[in-house]
Protein backbone atom coordinates (compact mmCIF):
# COMPACT_ATOMS: atom_id res chain seq x y z
CA UNK A 1 0.00 0.00 0.00
CA UNK A 2 1.37 3.37 -0.98
CA UNK A 3 0.20 5.87 1.63
CA UNK A 4 -2.18 8.62 0.55
CA UNK A 5 -0.30 11.94 0.59
CA UNK A 6 -0.40 13.99 3.75
CA UNK A 7 -2.78 16.92 3.19
CA UNK A 8 -3.03 18.02 6.81
CA UNK A 9 -1.50 21.42 5.98
CA UNK A 10 -4.53 22.31 3.80
CA UNK A 11 -7.61 23.79 5.41
CA UNK A 12 -11.26 24.45 4.59
CA UNK A 13 -10.24 27.91 3.45
CA UNK A 14 -7.94 26.39 0.83
CA UNK A 15 -10.74 24.21 -0.46
CA UNK A 16 -12.92 27.28 -1.01
CA UNK A 17 -10.60 28.04 -3.91
CA UNK A 18 -9.03 24.71 -4.81
CA UNK A 19 -10.53 21.35 -5.73
CA UNK A 20 -10.63 19.11 -2.70
CA UNK A 21 -9.47 15.56 -3.46
CA UNK A 22 -12.52 13.43 -4.14
CA UNK A 23 -13.46 10.06 -5.65
CA UNK A 24 -11.97 10.98 -9.03
CA UNK A 25 -8.67 11.91 -7.39
CA UNK A 26 -8.58 8.68 -5.41
CA UNK A 27 -9.42 6.58 -8.45
CA UNK A 28 -6.40 8.09 -10.20
CA UNK A 29 -4.21 7.32 -7.18
CA UNK A 30 -5.47 3.74 -7.16
CA UNK A 31 -4.69 3.41 -10.86
CA UNK A 32 -1.16 4.69 -10.31
CA UNK A 33 -0.70 2.33 -7.41
CA UNK A 34 -1.90 -0.57 -9.52
CA UNK A 35 0.65 0.34 -12.21
CA UNK A 36 3.42 1.24 -9.75
CA UNK A 37 5.71 -1.70 -10.54
CA UNK A 38 5.54 -1.10 -14.27
CA UNK A 39 5.91 2.63 -13.88
CA UNK A 40 8.98 2.18 -11.77
CA UNK A 41 10.46 -0.30 -14.23
CA UNK A 42 10.08 2.21 -17.06
CA UNK A 43 12.39 4.59 -15.17
CA UNK A 44 10.47 7.78 -15.87
CA UNK A 45 12.43 11.02 -15.90
CA UNK A 46 9.69 13.58 -16.36
CA UNK A 47 6.22 13.38 -14.89
CA UNK A 48 3.78 16.14 -15.85
CA UNK A 49 0.45 16.67 -14.17
CA UNK A 50 -1.98 19.07 -15.81
CA UNK A 51 -4.47 20.68 -13.43
CA UNK A 52 -2.78 19.62 -10.21
CA UNK A 53 -5.28 21.26 -7.82
CA UNK A 54 -4.32 20.38 -4.24
CA UNK A 55 -1.21 18.53 -5.43
CA UNK A 56 -2.49 15.25 -4.04
CA UNK A 57 -1.72 13.25 -7.19
CA UNK A 58 1.74 14.65 -7.92
CA UNK A 59 2.73 14.03 -4.30
CA UNK A 60 1.81 10.37 -4.43
CA UNK A 61 4.92 8.25 -3.96
CA UNK A 62 4.34 5.84 -6.79
CA UNK A 63 7.87 6.02 -8.10
CA UNK A 64 9.48 6.55 -4.73
CA UNK A 65 12.76 4.73 -5.40
CA UNK A 66 13.52 6.58 -8.56
CA UNK A 67 12.72 10.25 -8.34
CA UNK A 68 11.63 11.73 -11.63
CA UNK A 69 11.05 15.42 -12.10
CA UNK A 70 7.50 16.33 -11.18
CA UNK A 71 6.12 19.30 -13.05
CA UNK A 72 2.59 20.47 -12.51
CA UNK A 73 0.42 23.11 -14.07
CA UNK A 74 -2.82 24.78 -13.09
CA UNK A 75 -4.62 27.94 -14.19
CA UNK A 76 -5.65 28.61 -10.61
CA UNK A 77 -2.95 30.40 -8.60
CA UNK A 78 -4.33 29.04 -5.31
CA UNK A 79 -4.02 25.55 -6.72
CA UNK A 80 -0.41 26.17 -7.76
CA UNK A 81 0.37 27.31 -4.23
CA UNK A 82 -1.36 24.33 -2.65
CA UNK A 83 0.46 21.95 -4.98
CA UNK A 84 3.79 23.40 -4.02
CA UNK A 85 2.98 23.17 -0.31
CA UNK A 86 1.70 19.62 -0.64
CA UNK A 87 4.91 18.66 -2.38
CA UNK A 88 7.00 20.14 0.41
CA UNK A 89 4.82 18.47 3.05
CA UNK A 90 5.37 15.08 1.40
CA UNK A 91 9.04 15.67 0.56
CA UNK A 92 8.50 15.63 -3.18
CA UNK A 93 9.84 18.68 -4.96
CA UNK A 94 7.10 19.64 -7.40
CA UNK A 95 7.72 22.39 -9.90
CA UNK A 96 4.34 24.06 -9.83
CA UNK A 97 3.69 26.32 -12.79
CA UNK A 98 0.85 28.79 -13.31
CA UNK A 99 -0.19 28.25 -16.89
CA UNK A 100 -3.05 26.91 -18.98
CA UNK A 101 -2.64 23.22 -19.83
CA UNK A 102 0.90 22.78 -21.19
CA UNK A 103 1.57 26.40 -22.19
CA UNK A 104 5.28 27.32 -21.97
CA UNK A 105 6.23 23.63 -21.66
CA UNK A 106 5.14 22.37 -25.07
CA UNK A 107 8.25 23.63 -26.81
CA UNK A 108 10.78 21.89 -24.58
CA UNK A 109 8.76 18.87 -23.51
CA UNK A 110 8.23 17.69 -27.04
CA UNK A 111 8.56 13.88 -26.91
CA UNK A 112 9.87 14.13 -23.37
CA UNK A 113 7.03 13.37 -20.94
CA UNK A 114 7.24 9.87 -19.52
CA UNK A 115 4.16 10.06 -17.34
CA UNK A 116 1.36 12.50 -18.13
CA UNK A 117 -1.54 12.85 -15.70
CA UNK A 118 -4.76 14.76 -16.18
CA UNK A 119 -7.85 14.75 -14.03
CA UNK A 120 -9.67 17.42 -16.04
CA UNK A 121 -12.76 19.52 -15.50
CA UNK A 122 -15.00 16.81 -16.98
CA UNK A 123 -18.56 17.79 -16.02
CA UNK A 124 -20.79 18.59 -19.03
CA UNK A 125 -21.91 22.23 -18.86
CA UNK A 126 -22.94 24.94 -21.27
CA UNK A 127 -19.99 26.07 -23.30
CA UNK A 128 -20.26 29.61 -21.89
CA UNK A 129 -20.03 28.26 -18.38
CA UNK A 130 -16.78 26.48 -19.19
CA UNK A 131 -15.40 29.58 -20.92
CA UNK A 132 -16.24 31.73 -17.90
CA UNK A 133 -14.73 29.19 -15.53
CA UNK A 134 -11.52 29.08 -17.55
CA UNK A 135 -11.41 32.85 -17.59
CA UNK A 136 -12.03 33.20 -13.85
CA UNK A 137 -9.51 30.47 -13.02
CA UNK A 138 -11.26 29.72 -9.74
CA UNK A 139 -13.02 26.73 -8.26
CA UNK A 140 -15.54 26.36 -11.12
CA UNK A 141 -12.57 25.68 -13.41
CA UNK A 142 -12.13 22.42 -11.53
CA UNK A 143 -15.29 20.90 -12.96
CA UNK A 144 -16.89 22.97 -15.76
CA UNK A 145 -16.09 20.99 -18.90
CA UNK A 146 -18.38 22.47 -21.57
CA UNK A 147 -19.95 20.32 -24.29
CA UNK A 148 -19.86 16.64 -23.28
CA UNK A 149 -17.46 17.75 -20.54
CA UNK A 150 -14.73 17.53 -23.18
CA UNK A 151 -13.98 21.15 -24.00
CA UNK A 152 -10.74 21.32 -22.03
CA UNK A 153 -9.75 17.66 -22.38
CA UNK A 154 -9.99 17.82 -26.19
CA UNK A 155 -7.19 20.37 -26.36
CA UNK A 156 -4.93 18.11 -24.34
CA UNK A 157 -5.79 15.06 -26.43
CA UNK A 158 -4.45 16.95 -29.45
CA UNK A 159 -1.12 17.58 -27.72
CA UNK A 160 -0.34 14.10 -26.47
CA UNK A 161 0.68 12.52 -29.74
CA UNK A 162 0.93 13.88 -33.28
CA UNK A 163 -1.75 13.10 -35.81
CA UNK A 164 -0.89 11.11 -38.91
CA UNK A 165 0.23 14.25 -40.76
CA UNK A 166 2.63 15.11 -37.89
CA UNK A 167 1.45 18.70 -37.94
CA UNK A 168 1.15 19.13 -34.19
CA UNK A 169 3.74 18.67 -31.51
CA UNK A 170 3.62 15.79 -29.15
CA UNK A 171 4.30 15.39 -25.46
CA UNK A 172 4.77 11.69 -24.85
CA UNK A 173 8.25 10.19 -24.86
CA UNK A 174 8.67 6.92 -26.79
CA UNK A 175 7.71 4.89 -23.71
CA UNK A 176 5.43 7.59 -22.30
CA UNK A 177 2.08 6.89 -20.70
CA UNK A 178 -0.87 9.18 -20.33
CA UNK A 179 -3.44 8.69 -17.56
CA UNK A 180 -6.74 10.47 -18.08
CA UNK A 181 -9.72 10.63 -15.73
CA UNK A 182 -13.09 10.66 -17.48
CA UNK A 183 -16.76 10.12 -16.75
CA UNK A 184 -19.30 8.18 -18.73
CA UNK A 185 -20.79 11.35 -20.27
CA UNK A 186 -17.42 12.08 -21.89
CA UNK A 187 -17.93 9.00 -24.10
CA UNK A 188 -14.93 6.92 -23.08
CA UNK A 189 -15.21 4.43 -25.99
CA UNK A 190 -15.35 7.40 -28.38
CA UNK A 191 -12.23 8.98 -26.86
CA UNK A 192 -10.33 5.70 -27.09
CA UNK A 193 -11.35 5.12 -30.70
CA UNK A 194 -10.39 8.64 -31.69
CA UNK A 195 -6.98 8.38 -30.02
CA UNK A 196 -6.38 5.11 -31.86
CA UNK A 197 -7.56 6.34 -35.26
CA UNK A 198 -6.07 9.81 -35.20
CA UNK A 199 -3.02 9.38 -32.98
CA UNK A 200 -2.34 5.63 -33.10
CA UNK A 201 -2.35 5.43 -29.33
CA UNK A 202 -3.42 2.22 -27.64
CA UNK A 203 -5.47 2.49 -24.49
CA UNK A 204 -6.71 0.50 -21.55
CA UNK A 205 -9.27 1.22 -18.90
CA UNK A 206 -7.14 0.83 -15.79
CA UNK A 207 -9.97 1.26 -13.31
CA UNK A 208 -13.59 2.29 -13.24
CA UNK A 209 -15.87 2.97 -10.32
CA UNK A 210 -19.32 4.30 -9.56
CA UNK A 211 -19.29 7.12 -7.04
CA UNK A 212 -22.72 8.55 -6.33
CA UNK A 213 -24.06 9.78 -9.64
CA UNK A 214 -20.72 9.63 -11.43
CA UNK A 215 -19.33 6.68 -13.32
CA UNK A 216 -15.60 7.35 -13.28
CA UNK A 217 -12.84 5.91 -15.43
CA UNK A 218 -9.07 6.08 -15.55
CA UNK A 219 -7.84 5.45 -19.08
CA UNK A 220 -4.18 4.82 -19.85
CA UNK A 221 -2.83 5.67 -23.31
CA UNK A 222 0.50 4.53 -24.68
CA UNK A 223 2.15 3.52 -27.93
CA UNK A 224 1.27 -0.09 -27.11
CA UNK B 1 9.58 26.62 -7.28
CA UNK B 2 11.70 27.45 -10.23
CA UNK B 3 14.76 25.28 -10.07
CA UNK B 4 17.19 25.54 -12.94
CA UNK B 5 15.84 22.22 -14.18
CA UNK B 6 12.46 23.94 -14.57
CA UNK B 7 13.94 27.03 -16.13
CA UNK B 8 15.53 24.71 -18.68
CA UNK B 9 12.08 23.44 -19.67
CA UNK B 10 10.20 26.73 -20.03
CA UNK B 11 9.93 28.70 -23.25
CA UNK B 12 7.93 31.73 -24.31
CA UNK B 13 4.57 30.72 -25.76
CA UNK B 14 3.12 34.08 -26.71
CA UNK B 15 1.28 34.25 -30.01
CA UNK B 16 3.66 34.09 -32.94
CA UNK B 17 6.74 33.74 -30.74
CA UNK B 18 8.16 30.47 -32.01
CA UNK B 19 11.85 31.05 -32.59
CA UNK B 20 14.59 32.36 -30.31
CA UNK B 21 12.00 32.02 -27.51
CA UNK B 22 14.33 29.99 -25.27
CA UNK B 23 16.04 30.24 -22.80
CA UNK B 24 14.16 32.90 -20.91
CA UNK B 25 16.46 35.54 -19.43
CA UNK B 26 16.55 35.83 -15.66
CA UNK B 27 15.98 39.23 -14.13
CA UNK B 28 16.18 40.54 -10.56
CA UNK B 29 16.09 37.05 -9.15
CA UNK B 30 16.26 36.03 -5.51
CA UNK B 31 17.63 32.59 -4.97
CA UNK B 32 17.40 30.07 -2.16
CA UNK B 33 19.49 26.93 -1.82
CA UNK B 34 17.81 23.75 -0.63
CA UNK B 35 19.33 20.28 -0.36
CA UNK B 36 17.91 17.66 -2.68
CA UNK B 37 18.42 13.92 -2.68
CA UNK B 38 21.34 12.94 -4.90
CA UNK B 39 20.66 10.27 -7.51
CA UNK B 40 23.45 9.62 -10.03
CA UNK B 41 21.34 7.34 -12.24
CA UNK B 42 18.69 9.99 -12.60
CA UNK B 43 21.26 12.62 -13.56
CA UNK B 44 22.90 10.36 -16.14
CA UNK B 45 19.49 9.68 -17.65
CA UNK B 46 18.32 13.25 -17.54
CA UNK B 47 21.33 14.82 -19.21
CA UNK B 48 19.96 14.01 -22.67
CA UNK B 49 16.88 16.14 -21.94
CA UNK B 50 18.88 19.22 -20.97
CA UNK B 51 19.67 22.13 -23.25
CA UNK B 52 23.22 22.34 -22.03
CA UNK B 53 24.33 25.86 -23.03
CA UNK B 54 21.11 27.29 -21.53
CA UNK B 55 21.79 25.56 -18.22
CA UNK B 56 25.42 26.65 -18.06
CA UNK B 57 24.41 30.18 -18.89
CA UNK B 58 21.63 30.36 -16.30
CA UNK B 59 23.94 28.97 -13.62
CA UNK B 60 26.62 31.52 -14.47
CA UNK B 61 24.10 34.35 -14.29
CA UNK B 62 23.41 33.20 -10.75
CA UNK B 63 27.10 33.10 -9.92
CA UNK B 64 27.66 29.37 -10.21
CA UNK B 65 30.51 28.69 -12.62
CA UNK B 66 31.03 25.02 -11.81
CA UNK B 67 29.75 23.56 -15.08
CA UNK B 68 31.94 23.12 -18.19
CA UNK B 69 30.91 24.54 -21.58
CA UNK B 70 30.27 21.05 -22.88
CA UNK B 71 29.05 18.08 -20.87
CA UNK B 72 32.12 15.87 -20.31
CA UNK B 73 32.34 12.40 -21.82
CA UNK B 74 33.33 10.90 -18.51
CA UNK B 75 30.51 11.66 -16.10
CA UNK B 76 32.36 11.07 -12.88
CA UNK B 77 30.96 11.67 -9.45
CA UNK B 78 32.58 15.04 -9.11
CA UNK B 79 30.85 16.32 -12.24
CA UNK B 80 27.50 14.74 -11.33
CA UNK B 81 27.58 16.36 -7.90
CA UNK B 82 28.00 19.76 -9.52
CA UNK B 83 25.24 19.06 -12.00
CA UNK B 84 23.01 17.90 -9.16
CA UNK B 85 23.54 21.14 -7.30
CA UNK B 86 22.90 23.37 -10.32
CA UNK B 87 19.84 21.51 -11.58
CA UNK B 88 18.07 20.67 -8.36
CA UNK B 89 19.26 22.76 -5.43
CA UNK B 90 19.14 26.33 -6.69
CA UNK B 91 15.60 27.68 -6.37
CA UNK B 92 14.50 30.97 -7.82
CA UNK B 93 11.90 32.37 -5.44
CA UNK B 94 11.33 35.85 -6.80
CA UNK B 95 12.12 37.72 -9.98
CA UNK B 96 11.17 37.43 -13.61
CA UNK B 97 11.93 35.57 -16.80
CA UNK B 98 12.01 37.52 -20.03
CA UNK B 99 11.63 36.23 -23.55
CA UNK B 100 14.76 36.97 -25.61
CA UNK B 101 12.61 37.29 -28.72
CA UNK B 102 9.45 39.25 -27.86
CA UNK B 103 10.48 40.60 -24.42
CA UNK B 104 7.38 39.17 -22.74
CA UNK B 105 7.87 39.23 -18.97
CA UNK B 106 6.93 36.16 -16.92
CA UNK B 107 7.06 37.02 -13.20
CA UNK B 108 8.12 34.58 -10.50
CA UNK B 109 6.51 35.11 -7.13
CA UNK B 110 6.78 32.87 -4.06
CA UNK B 111 8.56 30.33 -6.22
CA UNK B 112 5.74 30.06 -8.74
CA UNK B 113 6.34 31.20 -12.30
CA UNK B 114 3.39 32.96 -13.88
CA UNK B 115 3.34 31.74 -17.47
CA UNK B 116 -0.24 32.85 -18.16
CA UNK B 117 -0.89 34.94 -21.23
CA UNK B 118 -3.57 37.55 -21.78
CA UNK B 119 -6.33 36.48 -24.15
CA UNK B 120 -4.90 38.40 -27.11
CA UNK B 121 -1.45 36.88 -26.57
CA UNK B 122 -2.58 33.27 -26.82
CA UNK B 123 -1.47 31.60 -30.06
C1 LIG C 1 -11.00 17.89 -11.28
S1 LIG C 1 -9.77 19.02 -10.70
C2 LIG C 1 -8.43 17.90 -10.33
C3 LIG C 1 -7.46 18.40 -9.28
C4 LIG C 1 -6.43 17.37 -8.83
N1 LIG C 1 -5.58 16.96 -9.92
C5 LIG C 1 -7.13 16.16 -8.26
O1 LIG C 1 -7.07 15.10 -8.91
O2 LIG C 1 -7.68 16.28 -7.18
C6 LIG C 1 -9.25 19.84 -12.21
C7 LIG C 1 -8.10 20.84 -12.06
O3 LIG C 1 -7.76 21.33 -13.36
C8 LIG C 1 -7.50 22.72 -13.27
N2 LIG C 1 -7.70 23.31 -14.60
C9 LIG C 1 -8.86 23.63 -15.23
N3 LIG C 1 -8.62 24.16 -16.44
C10 LIG C 1 -7.26 24.18 -16.59
C11 LIG C 1 -6.38 24.64 -17.62
N4 LIG C 1 -6.85 25.18 -18.73
N5 LIG C 1 -5.05 24.52 -17.41
C12 LIG C 1 -4.56 23.98 -16.27
N6 LIG C 1 -5.34 23.54 -15.27
C13 LIG C 1 -6.67 23.64 -15.42
C14 LIG C 1 -8.45 23.21 -12.22
O4 LIG C 1 -8.07 24.46 -11.69
C15 LIG C 1 -8.40 22.06 -11.21
O5 LIG C 1 -7.38 22.25 -10.28
ZN1 LIG D 1 8.35 35.52 -26.74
Amino acid sequence: MIPTPDLSHLSRGDYDHVYEPAEDTFLLLDALEQDATELLRSRPLICLEIGSGSGCVSSFHSFSNYPPVYISTDINLHACRCTRRTGLQNKIPIDSILTSLTGALMHRLSHAVDVLLFNPPYVPTYSDEADDAQHDAGIAGAWAGGADGMQITNTVLQQVEPTADQSVQSLLSPTGRFYLVAVKENDVPGIRQRMLDEHRLQSQIVLQRRAGREHLFVVRFSRG
Amino acid sequence: MVRLITHNLLACHAKGCTSNNFPLQLKDVQVELRDAEYNADFLRGFISRIEWPALVDAARQLGDTSLPNEPPEMMDDDFLQKLHHVLLEIHIEEGAMICPNCAHVYPISNGIPNMLLAEHEIG
